[in-house]
């Protein structure tokens, strides 16, 4: 029963594995860089999940054309709203992030997280 | 509808466009701005907080004329007007007492950028204390999240930067669950404002359909603030961002940045789900478990600490802590007493921060414990302000951290036996090790100095008007802390209405 439940909603289930591959990259990778791609695929994932949600099989994307003005013609445009402010925020935290690693890599000549805080640490400052 | 209903709406506004603005003008006209816009969005709070006092309600304010459930809104009632105006307060006076800081921390002719984000910050805040849509809830903890990192890394060196990008790899998994949480919740109801949302949510919990997706949701949503607020086991990058940034940006940070993701906590648990059912899914006791680790932990950290501001940093750990055990008790009266140690451990730790660089102005900038012997005697005012906020932290009578203590305490007797006897026992624990470290600091700054030493390292004596901003802040700082002490029975009656009316 429950392993049906999981085969018909295959998508969903897939969007849930990306985001927690995304979460551990994001949390357990040292280096930097593989942590922004982690950040990515994590928001991605959710973003695949509102598309999911939003998607009714059979209908168009929102945008009336040859005069068609029922609802039923259509699927849900909240979720892709939704994803497309997701994006924007997305976007700018990558981008800070990638600043940050900048900064950091300019300084020390390494992308391994740890290895900075180590040498921090000997600094002393 | 009157004119002051629409303060909400132009204060966030208002703190908004005036990043931008900032971003155009130089230093000392942003600076200016800045202030200016504090306390015009302090004024405007005061107004609806009079306002909502006197019409006793809270009122839905329609952004853009579509109606629930299609438009966006703001809410406003007593419990969030109060807030704002708090969080004003405590800003401007960060931003006073730090202004010395800046002048000297902050690169030449980047001045401005730093009031960007303090107005940014400002803004993300207010939404976050109005907003009655979750979605847009998450908007502004993003941009909250990406001013405080500016906040972090404005002064240059590598230890904020690495704060910073660890502040931000936290952050980022914290509001990655988040999203995921508020994305399973409009998934299941259909709905993005809060007061449908818990409609509905009422309806699924009374059928029991969706049992364990709502509980996941809870969990991810609680869990992701948590790790946001720096609760105890996801607290790594506070010290060094609160330790090494400008002091007004540690101000700040400590006394509101956590706490708008945790008022947005309180927001979800009554508003968008419900405490009731949020008591019975039993994720409060998961975050009472972890608050009381933290509370313990926190302090036991920051009597290892050699460097004060570091030490004024873990007891935000510990302090977390006691708020996240506040919501864990799961009564009215635990969330009561969270929310009123938001506003004492606001009004205390941007004091403490102010007080502690005091000291080490007249220490020869050496932030390490023991250069500090003497520094009361040096920086008199100082002196006396950091001995304020260390009782007021140990719960000292007369001082807000008491009546905090006092509450916590009240409020876990009331509770169940398993919750009564661990939250006890850690207040009291709690407390003594808040005191060793407090009270070790108060000591050693009333120590007198060996005078050669002194002569030697060139320690200076600091009067009241070598810094004027900054004493007028420590001054008005203690006052704030005496008042919430003093006077707590009102601001207590305050918080127990809003609550009653936030749901």
């Amino acid at each position: 029963m429950n392993l049906a439940n999981l085969a018909n909603n295959y998508e969903e289930a897939v969007a849930m594995l990306l985001f927690v591959i995304g979460f551990s990259n994001l949390l357990l990778q040292k280096n930097l860089i593989r942590k922004i791609i982690g950040l990515n695929i994590m928001d991605t994932a959710v973003y695949l999940f509102l598309a999911l949600k939003g998607y009714i099989e059979g209908r168009k994307a929102p945008i009336v054309v040859d005069g068609v003005q029922s609802m039923e013609a259509y699927v849900n445009p909240i979720p892709s709203g939704l994803v497309l402010t997701g994006i924007v925020v997305s976007v700018s935290v990558s981008a800070l992030m990638l600043a940050l690693t900048i900064r950091l890599y300019r300084r020390y000549h390494t992308l391994d997280l740890d290895e900075i805080t180590t040498r921090l640490k000997k600094e002393g400052l | 509808m009157e004119f002051v209903q629409n303060f909400p709406f132009f204060s966030i506004l208002l703190s908004l466009f005036s990043g931008p603005l900032c971003s155009v003008i130089g230093g000392k006209a942003a600076r200016r701005v800045n202030l200016a816009v504090i306390t015009a969005v302090g004024a405007m709070s005061a107004a609806v907080l009079n306002f909502t006092i006197r019409s006793g309600e809270a009122y839905v304010y329609l952004m853009g004329h579509f109606p629930a459930p299609w438009g966006n809104e703001i809410r406003v009632g007593v419990l969030e007007a109060l807030m704002a105006l708090f969080f004003c307060v405590v800003m401007f006076l960060s931003m006073i007492g730090g202004s010395l800081e800046r002048a000297l921390e902050i690169e030449e002719g980047k001045e401005n950028l730093y009031y960007v984000m303090v107005n940014l910050l400002l803004s993300s805040l207010l939404a976050l204390i109005y907003t009655n849509d979750l979605f847009t809830a998450y908007v502004f903890v993003e941009i909250n999240t990406i001013s405080a990192c500016g906040l972090i890394m404005i002064r240059q060196n590598g230890r904020t930067i690495e704060a910073a990008t660890r502040y931000m790899i936290m952050s980022l998994l914290g509001s990655g669950l988040l999203l995921l949480g508020i994305c399973f919740l409009y998934d299941m109801t259909g709905h993005l404002l809060m007061s449908n949302i818990k409609e509905q949510v009422q309806i699924l919990h009374a059928t029991g359909d969706y049992h364990i997706p709502l509980l996941v949701t809870v969990s991810l949503m609680s869990v992701g603030i948590a790790i946001k607020s720096a609760l105890y086991p996801f607290h790594a990058w506070l010290p060094d961002a609160y330790g090494y940034s400008t002091l007004s940006s540690a101000a700040i940070l400590s006394s509101l940045v956590s706490k708008g993701y945790i008022f947005l906590l309180v927001k979800i648990f009554y508003r968008v789900i419900g405490f009731d059912i949020v008591r019975d899914s039993k994720i409060v006791n998961v975050l009472f478990a972890f608050g009381v680790v933290g509370m313990i932990m926190g302090s036991v950290s920051a009597i290892k600490e050699g460097n004060v501001r570091r030490m004024i940093a873990y007891s935000s750990v510990a302090q977390i802590g006691y708020i996240y055990m506040g919501f864990g008790i799961g009564t009215t009266a635990g969330v009561i007493a969270s929310l009123y140690h938001i506003l004492s451990h606001a009004a205390t730790k941007s004091l403490l921060f102010v007080a502690a660089s005091g000291l080490t102005d007249a220490s020869g900038d050496s932030t390490s414990f023991f250069d500090l012997t003497g520094a009361g005697y040096r920086n008199k005012l100082a002196g006396v302000a950091f001995t304020v906020g260390s009782l007021s932290m140990v719960g000292f009578p007369m001082f807000s951290g008491f009546i905090s203590k006092l509450l916590f305490a009240q409020a876990a007797v009331d509770s169940a036996y398993y919750k009564m006897l661990p939250a006890l026992i850690a207040l009291a624990l709690s407390t003594i090790l808040n005191a060793v470290y407090f009270m070790k600091t108060v000591i050693r700054i009333y120590t007198p100095a060996d005078r050669e030493e002194v002569k030697r390292r060139g320690f200076r004596n600091v009067t009241v008007t070598d810094q004027k901003a900054k004493s007028v802040a420590l001054v008005c700082f203690i006052a704030l802390n005496l008042a919430l002490g003093l006077s707590s029975e009102p601001v207590v009656r305050l918080l127990r209405e809003g609550l009653n009316l936030f749901a």
